[in-house]
């Protein structure tokens, strides 16, 4: 039997590594008819802030090769309701509920932790420093040094539990960013958050999102988010959640190989809702088959040169 | 509850534009509801990367059994549209929501289809027949040839047409229809392009009919999760996906 649990520090602890990434897995619900949450590290469920939404107008996807790009705009109904009417609907989930915390300003992002704080089935919050979606869905913190130390520091601040913060991959140099969040408090990182793209409709010559530019995710995604996982890890010593494009186990293994200590499932989810759970198998067996005892040993492990 | 299932091509009939499609499951297929959907995973080609959603056309429970209609009109639905008997599909199903039914019998009820829009009518004709109520057909299209399986409709009730070049049933569009004149309805089910959508929800508002129009969004998941499928109504942005794709015309601000 390999041993699949996952210590994050600071008390996360996952059962494996597989967590589901926010934004693609609703709340949890959404996916019950196809996964046990038993088999999953965590969820992390759908970006919320503050205030209620409303998120950008329709259209707010568009398919690309191997992907697809969105610009949903962080539409949800704010922490009060998700407090009080999805948190008593998934607290009890046999699995670690994490939330994914956005905001415009450091006021809102500190008064989120602060009401999340509060809920003892929440042992995390992953903070959402680089939705790209959003004038100021946080990546203005997220692309500089100086925003991401002020804006984790604060929260820090208020919020006592493990912190995870969420990296952006639309800056020059991601080692840089990495470190500063570690330096302000970051209990681990997670990165990549989608990268900023565009599709056009030729026939019509217009934008096929109604914002324009969006985020992109999926497979195509992969070979970026890997490299920096890649470089994140030598540049910090708390552990990293990977996620960008991971598809199958494989593709997981990979990114534990490259430095993580755990990974996220994201747009692969609505190719195939039952995904997480398969990855979960197809890591234990890659690490029997291969002579690793623990999934955590993966960790790092690259041969180079 | 909802599956994911490797479907089996049982029979694929090409009509030109469009093709016709039965698909038998090798687990008893959960309960379907007219108006409900599936997310069909179409190949690994980089170009059809997500599920492509299509309408139910119709069940056979007894078989196992569903049938779509699926236009091509890209990569995914031309795909599709090209498989022969034997090949395996997978499907995720059954989501949405579904047209709501009548509360009795001796409503009156029109259907009307535009385009492969027709497609979830047939399954909603058929559960409203077995309840005791023969609905009206009103199906339209550019031309005849977009008419598909008008003999599958007639079995179930009496069908109108409209074609805009007049090559069959009345000329011009499904609104024009005399059906409307002789008639009156009590609820008024539509499925087909937005623009003729929106004109019937009109014609309905201003006659102060009940209607329902299934959307087709474009979607990712069609689970409710990733918010993609958005359509602005009285409440806000909801899901087309899990809340729809059926609505009633007084919830949109068209
Ligand atoms: C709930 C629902 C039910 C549907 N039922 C049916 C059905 O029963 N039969 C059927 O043939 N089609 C149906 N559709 C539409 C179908 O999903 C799209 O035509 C299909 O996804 C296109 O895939 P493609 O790869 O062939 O085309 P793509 O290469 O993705 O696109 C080709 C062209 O079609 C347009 N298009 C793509 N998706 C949609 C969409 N959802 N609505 C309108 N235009 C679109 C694109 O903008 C583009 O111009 C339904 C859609 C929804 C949301
Ligand atoms: C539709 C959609 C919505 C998303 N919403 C959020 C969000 O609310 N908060 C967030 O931090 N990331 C969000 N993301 C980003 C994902 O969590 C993830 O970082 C990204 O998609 C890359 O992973 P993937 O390629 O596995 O999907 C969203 C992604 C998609 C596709
Ligand atoms: S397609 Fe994802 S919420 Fe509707």
């Amino acid at each position: 039997m390999v041993n699949e649990t996952i210590q994050l520090g600071k008390g996360l602890v996952l059962r494996n590594p597989v967590l589901t990434a926010s934004g693609t897995f609703g709340y949890g619900e959404e996916y019950t008819d196809f996964v046990s949450m038993s088999d999953l590290g965590g969820i992390i469920v759908k970006g919320t802030t503050l205030h209620p939404r409303e998120g950008n107008p329709y259209p707010r996807m568009a398919e690309t090769a191997s992907g697809m790009l969105n610009c949903v705009g962080l539409q949800n109904k704010g922490i009060a309701h998700f407090i009080e009417t999805i948190y008593p609907r998934i607290c009890n989930f046999d699995t670690n509920v994490i939330l994914n915390l956005s905001g415009s300003n450091i006021d809102d992002y500190v008064q989120g932790a602060e009401r999340i704080n509060a809920l003892d089935k929440i042992p995390a919050i992953e903070l959402n420093v680089s939705c790209p979606n959003v004038r100021q869905g946080g990546m203005a913190f997220g692309v500089s040094c100086s925003g991401i130390s002020q804006v984790v520091s604060e929260v820090r601040k208020v919020y006592h539990k493990h912190l995870i913060v969420k990296l952006s991959p639309n800056v020059t140099d991601i080692s840089e960013i990495a470190k500063a969040a570690e330096a302000a408090g970051a209990d681990s990182l997670s990165l990549i958050n989608t990268l900023m793209g565009m599709s056009i409709d030729a026939e019509t010559r217009r934008p096929r999102l109604s914002m324009t530019t969006g985020g992109l995710s999926g497979a195509c995604v992969k070979p970026v988010a890997l490299r920096m996982v890649w470089q994140v890890s030598k540049a910090v010593r708390i552990p990293i959640i990977g996620l960008g494009g991971i598809s199958n186990a494989t593709d997981a293994v990979e990114f534990m190989l490259a430095g993580a200590s755990a990974i996220q499932i994201g747009t692969a989810n609505f190719i195939d809702p039952a995904i997480s759970a398969k990855v979960v198998r197809g890591i234990a067996e890659y690490c029997a088959r291969t002579g690793f005892e623990k999934v955590s040993d993966l960790t790092g492990q690259l041969i180079v040169g | 509850m909802k599956q994911i299932t490797d479907f089996k091509l049982m029979e694929s009939i090409d009509y030109g534009k469009s093709v016709w499609q039965r698909y038998r499951s090798p687990v008893p297929l959960p309960f379907i509801e007219a108006g409900q959907f599936v997310q069909v995973r179409v190949d690994d080609s980089p170009d059809t990367y997500l599920r492509r959603p299509i309408s139910i056309h119709d069940v056979d429970p007894t078989q196992n059994e569903i049938s779509l209609l699926v236009q091509k009109v890209g990569d995914g639905t031309r795909h599709l549209a090209a498989l022969t008997a034997g090949a395996m599909v997978n499907m995720v199903l059954p989501l949405g929501n579904s047209f709501s039914l009548p509360q009795s019998d001796r409503e009156r009820i029109l259907l009307v289809g535009g385009g492969i829009g027709i497609a979830p009518l047939f399954y909603l004709g058929k559960i409203l027949k077995s309840k005791g109520i023969t609905p009206q057909f009103l199906l339209g299209g550019k031309t005849k040839g977009d008419l598909i399986r008008r003999e599958a409709y007639e079995k179930i009730a009496p069908v109108a047409c409209t074609t805009e070049d007049g090559s069959f049933g009345e000329k011009g569009f499904v609104t024009q229809h005399s059906v409307w004149d002789h008639a009156v309805f009590d609820r008024v089910y539509v499925c087909g392009p937005k623009p003729m959508m929106k004109a019937v929800a009109a014609r309905c508002k201003e006659k102060d009919l009940w209607c329902e129009v299934s959307l087709e969004n474009l979607m990712a998941c069609g689970l409710g999760a990733c918010l993609c499928c958005v359509e602005n109504t009285t409440e806000g942005h909801v899901c087309v996906c899990k809340e729809g794709p059926i609505f009633n015309i007084r919830r949109l601000l068209w």
